[in-house]
């Protein structure tokens, strides 16, 4: 068990962008952090870092409280999942958890305990003679999570373990993962590109872009005070809408709709303004905008709609920018309708570095505090 | 549609028959008496002398010094071809190893240095290979028979390429597993190059094993002679002889090919993957 | 090359040393003792020898002999080449046809593939041989008087015929595992639209085929090139003077039998010349099919 410190660790492949740059993360012990981020955002870089299997440009890692920068990775006491799970194919499964014991001497009753209690806990015992062809997909994924598991290490590193599985596994091996962890207490350090998988496994998540640090905060925080328009579009599905405003001191203009906030943001003129589409609600017939306090109203043509089955979304025009509307399956559906989202629930994001504008409105019902929002935001 | 399979049977049948009725014929014939042969000409059915005339082949001493038998040049041929598969194949997965697996300053120009080596034939530089083993003192030594054979970079090229396609991710877990250099190529790399080994050995064998230029200008001693080099020996013997000794060189014949043969058909499915996975 | 690699001051020149001596003793000397002695003239009974510049090779390509020699390995390499393709390529298609008795077809058609050019060559020569051979009968029989060995004409034929047999399984073993490639959905496709087997095979997948057949194209001309030497050896019996013998023979003859070193190199020279050409020609082509796939 241990600490894992990544301080402003950088990544520069001859001459190039920095793949990585100045990225700060303190894991605690026993964290389990997801780095989340597009493809090419640097997130397994980083992770190939902190393995000691890529070079460090500049910055430190530190485990356990010593600087491993030029510790081999298997000097650094950790262990790694890989996406194609990298077994060694030639091997049956109980050689294939051993090999790593093995390599480090330790004793033959100590390895075939760890084997035994790794098998019980991922129930491997039936498949332990098989060689790893003669497995299925998710087997696979368990043998080599229990190569991890044997080792005892002070981290489990976890890159994209779960992509190479169909959808339905994907669901129950995260469960699996989650659970094991919480089990064993390891501090975990995992990769993906899926967001709803880092939603549901982070204790913290670190949004990257770019080889930058978006994000980094508990998953419902990230998700109700996003701290960009990246991490906006990026965190949850169906993705937030982010429209083009305009203020007007206390008035807010999106296409044809204006809104009185009632209150007036630090900044002023061209603004982005983000709203989730679960945020947004049918109303009743045209009303005078002005007068729906607490509330902005906004009128949409419905292009097109998706059945979900537990709800539906509603694809449609404001003014001349799209949106989507999460509805229960049952609403009333017309061509033209109004829409309306509490003030509360509208980001505000700045028009040019898509950061996030802080305004006083914040809902009280919230669970973070506009001070997280602050904090988060930097 | 039952038509043209009809058609593809008798053209794959023709086909089999154009390929390996002369080596049938070889063999059938082997078993008669030269006289037998001289009156009637080729066989295809088996005549009676077939342990007589493998066992004059195999035993009587020939040549001009009477210093070799059939057996002999067998196990010349065997000690080429396994010996040239062994070492091709020991050289060239050292070879491939450092040059996929380790990063090097001279990485780049190690690999032009070998890869030249596919561009010129031994037959175009025999001249000259032949002074250099002479002045080394070579010739006439199993050595100077097999090591110059080694000298190309084929196998580096088979195994550069399946390395290359084994999953990084495998070195990556290894490293983690706390396996260096030694150990990962021990314990990973060439368990899982089982197969492609299989395949270059009988790839690597069948080519020493049919060489034919170059041992015959490296062995002047005939007790380094091969089965190839015993074939120019009958065709030499035979010039001027009144019925030359059809059914041994058939019988010569039936040897030098039987083990190559029965290596490629029995191994087949190695054979073919490792011939054709890897493109030369 | 790999992604992660280990690094190492010392090991990875450990492991390529036996290797790279290998091929500088073996391969480099003498490749560079054949171009510059291909600048000499060495004297025969070994008293040194003189600088001639590129006298050596005006003397070769001037030589009508050598051309002559040039002009029937041209024509011998293009004749193996096209009839051991075709033959090849014919007993694929129908061996990937035809779904009983494929695994028998198979190992015949193979079969063949490990026999040295030698002992073709032998086999071959019992078939072509004046008392014998059964091909010299039946040739008899459509009166054609065939003397190989003795007729220019008569021998090329007979050493075409035996270098095609030999390299025909070859050449099977890569179209049929080429065309065992091609995904099933492309020939169902190419089924759906076009009626003709004959088209669909030269529309559809002939021109799959064509990495293939380009790369034992190659493979081709350098077996009739370079390994053909073995049957010609055995079938021309060291009396080249009536016979037809390729260029590789004629370095061999001169080097060897007739202790023209100077004239020998050039040859060599010249030869590398064409191979080099060739291979630079199939590593172009490679690289291109590794962009194609």
């Amino acid at each position: 068990m241990a600490t894992i410190e990544i301080d402003k660790v950088s990544k520069v492949y001859h001459g190039n962008v920095p793949a990585v740059s100045e990225v700060d993360i303190k894991i605690t012990d026993g964290e389990f952090i997801v780095l989340v981020g597009p493809s090419g955002c640097g997130k397994s870089t980083l992770l190939r870092m902190v393995a000691g299997l890529e070079n460090i440009s500049s910055g430190t890692v530190r485990i356990g409280g010593r600087i491993v920068n030029d510790v081999e990775p298997a000097d650094r006491d950790i262990a790694m999942v890989f996406q194609n799970y990298a077994l060694y194919p030639h091997m049956t499964v109980r050689e294939n958890l051993a090999y790593g014991l093995k390599n480090r001497r330790t004793p033959k009753p100590e390895i075939e305990a760890r084997v035994a209690e790794a098998a019980r806990m991922l129930e491997l015992g039936p498949y332990l003679d098989r060689k790893p062809r003669a497995l299925s997909g998710g087997q696979r994924q368990r043998v080599a999570m229990g190569r991890a598991i044997v080792r005892h290490p002070s981290a489990f590193l976890f890159d994209e373990p779960l992509s190479n599985l169909d959808a339905k596994l994907r669901v129950s091996m995260r469960g699996e993962i989650k659970r094991l962890q919480r089990r064993v207490g390891t501090t975990s350090l995992y990769v993906t590109h899926d967001q709803l998988e880092a939603m549901t496994l982070a204790d913290r998540l670190v949004v990257l872009n770019g080889g930058r640090i978006e994000q980094i905060g508990r998953p419902l925080d990230v998700y109700h005070a996003p701290a960009s328009t990246f991490v906006a579009s990026f965190i949850g599905s169906p993705a937030m809408n982010l429209v083009q405003g305009e203020l007007h001191g206390s008035k807010l203009a999106i296409g044809p709709a204006l809104i009185d906030l009632g209150d007036t943001l630090p900044t002023q003129g061209a603004v982005t303004v983000g709203f989730r589409a679960e945020d947004l609600q049918a109303v009743g017939a045209p009303v005078d905008a002005s007068a729906q306090i607490g509330s902005a109203t906004m009128p949409l043509r419905v292009d097109y709609v998706e059945e979900l089955g537990s709800q539906r979304l509603v694809h449609g025009t404001l003014g001349d920018q799209t949106i989507t509307v999460a509805m229960s399956s049952d609403a009333p559906l017309t061509s033209e309708m109004q829409v309306a989202v509490p003030l509360g629930r509208l980001h505000f994001f700045d028009a040019e570095s898509g950061r996030r504008l802080v305004w006083s409105s914040v809902e009280p019902n919230r669970s973070t505090t506009a001070a997280d929002l602050l904090e988060t935001a930097r | 549609m039952h038509r043209t399979r009809i058609l593809d049977h008798a053209v794959l049948i023709l086909g089999a028959l154009f390929l390996t009725l002369p080596v049938v014929v070889a063999f059938m014939t082997s078993t008669h008496e030269a006289a037998a042969i001289h009156s009637t000409g080729l066989m295809l059915s088996p005549g009676g002398h077939l342990v007589e005339t493998y066992e004059t082949v195999l035993t009587r001493k020939g040549g001009f010094t009477g210093q070799v038998t059939g057996a002999r040049m067998m196990m010349n041929s065997f000690i080429l071809g396994i010996g040239f598969a062994v070492g091709k194949i020991a050289l060239s997965m050292l070879a491939a190893y450092a040059i996929v697996y380790f990063r090097f300053r001279f990485a780049t120009l190690a690999f032009w240095v070998i890869f030249t080596t596919l561009l010129l034939p031994l037959e175009v530089r025999i001249m000259p290979s032949y002074e250099v083993m002479s002045s080394l003192g070579l010739i006439n030594s199993y050595t100077g028979l097999i090591v110059p054979l080694l000298a190309s970079a084929t196998g580096t090229f088979y195994f550069r390429q399946f390395f290359k396609s084994v999953p990084e991710e495998l070195l990556e877990a290894a490293r983690i597993d706390g396996a260096g250099p030694f150990k990962f190529f021990i314990d990973v790399l060439v368990p899982l190059s089982k197969t492609m080994i299989a395949a270059i050995f009988i790839i690597m064998f069948v080519y020493g094993w049919n060489q034919y230029l170059w041992p015959m200008l490296m062995t002047t001693d005939e007790r380094f002679f091969t089965l190839m080099r015993g074939i120019k020996q009958i065709l030499q013997v035979w010039i001027g002889s009144q019925i030359p000794d059809y059914n041994e060189a058939f019988a010569l014949a039936v040897l030098a090919m039987l083990p190559p043969v029965l290596m490629v058909v029995l191994f087949q499915s190695w054979f073919i993957k490792g011939l054709t996975e890897s493109d030369k | 090359m790999k992604r992660v690699q280990f690094s190492s001051p010392l090991l990875p020149y450990l492991f390529l040393a036996p290797q790279l001596a290998v091929i500088v003793i073996f391969f480099y000397w003498p490749s560079v003792r054949a171009i510059q002695s291909s600048f000499y003239l060495e004297d025969p009974f070994g008293f040194g020898s003189t600088f001639v510049g590129f006298d050596n090779y005006l003397g070769v390509l001037l030589s009508p002999e050598y051309l002559s020699i040039a002009r029937f390995t041209a024509l011998f390499t293009a004749l193996v080449t096209f009839f051991s393709l075709a033959l090849g390529l014919l007993l694929a298609v129908k061996a990937d046809a035809v779904i009983r008795g494929n695994a028998a077809y198979k190992t015949l058609l193979i079969s063949v593939y490990a026999i040295a050019p030698p002992v073709a060559g032998l086999i071959g020569m019992m078939f072509f041989d004046q008392h014998i051979g059964p091909f010299v009968k039946i040739a008899a029989f459509f009166g054609w008087e065939m003397k190989v060995g003795l007729s220019y004409f008569d021998t090329a034929f007979a050493m075409i015929f035996v270098a095609v047999w030999k390299q025909i399984p070859y050449n099977f073993i890569f179209f049929l595992s080429g065309l065992q490639a091609l995904p099933a959905s492309v020939r169902e496709a190419a089924a759906i639209d076009c009626r003709s087997g004959i088209k669909r095979f030269w529309t559809v997948i002939f021109p799959l085929l064509a990495p293939t057949a380009f790369f034992l194209l190659i493979i081709n001309v350098t077996y009739a090139l370079f390994d053909t030497f073995g049957v010609i050896d055995v079938m021309v019996k060291d009396k080249a003077a009536n016979n037809p013998i390729t260029l590789v023979y004629k370095v061999y003859m001169d080097g060897f039998r007739g202790n023209d070193i100077g004239g020998s190199s050039a040859q060599s020279v010249i030869l590398m010349i064409v191979v080099f050409v060739l291979t630079v020609l199939q590593f172009r082509f490679i690289e291109r099919r590794i962009h194609y796939t």
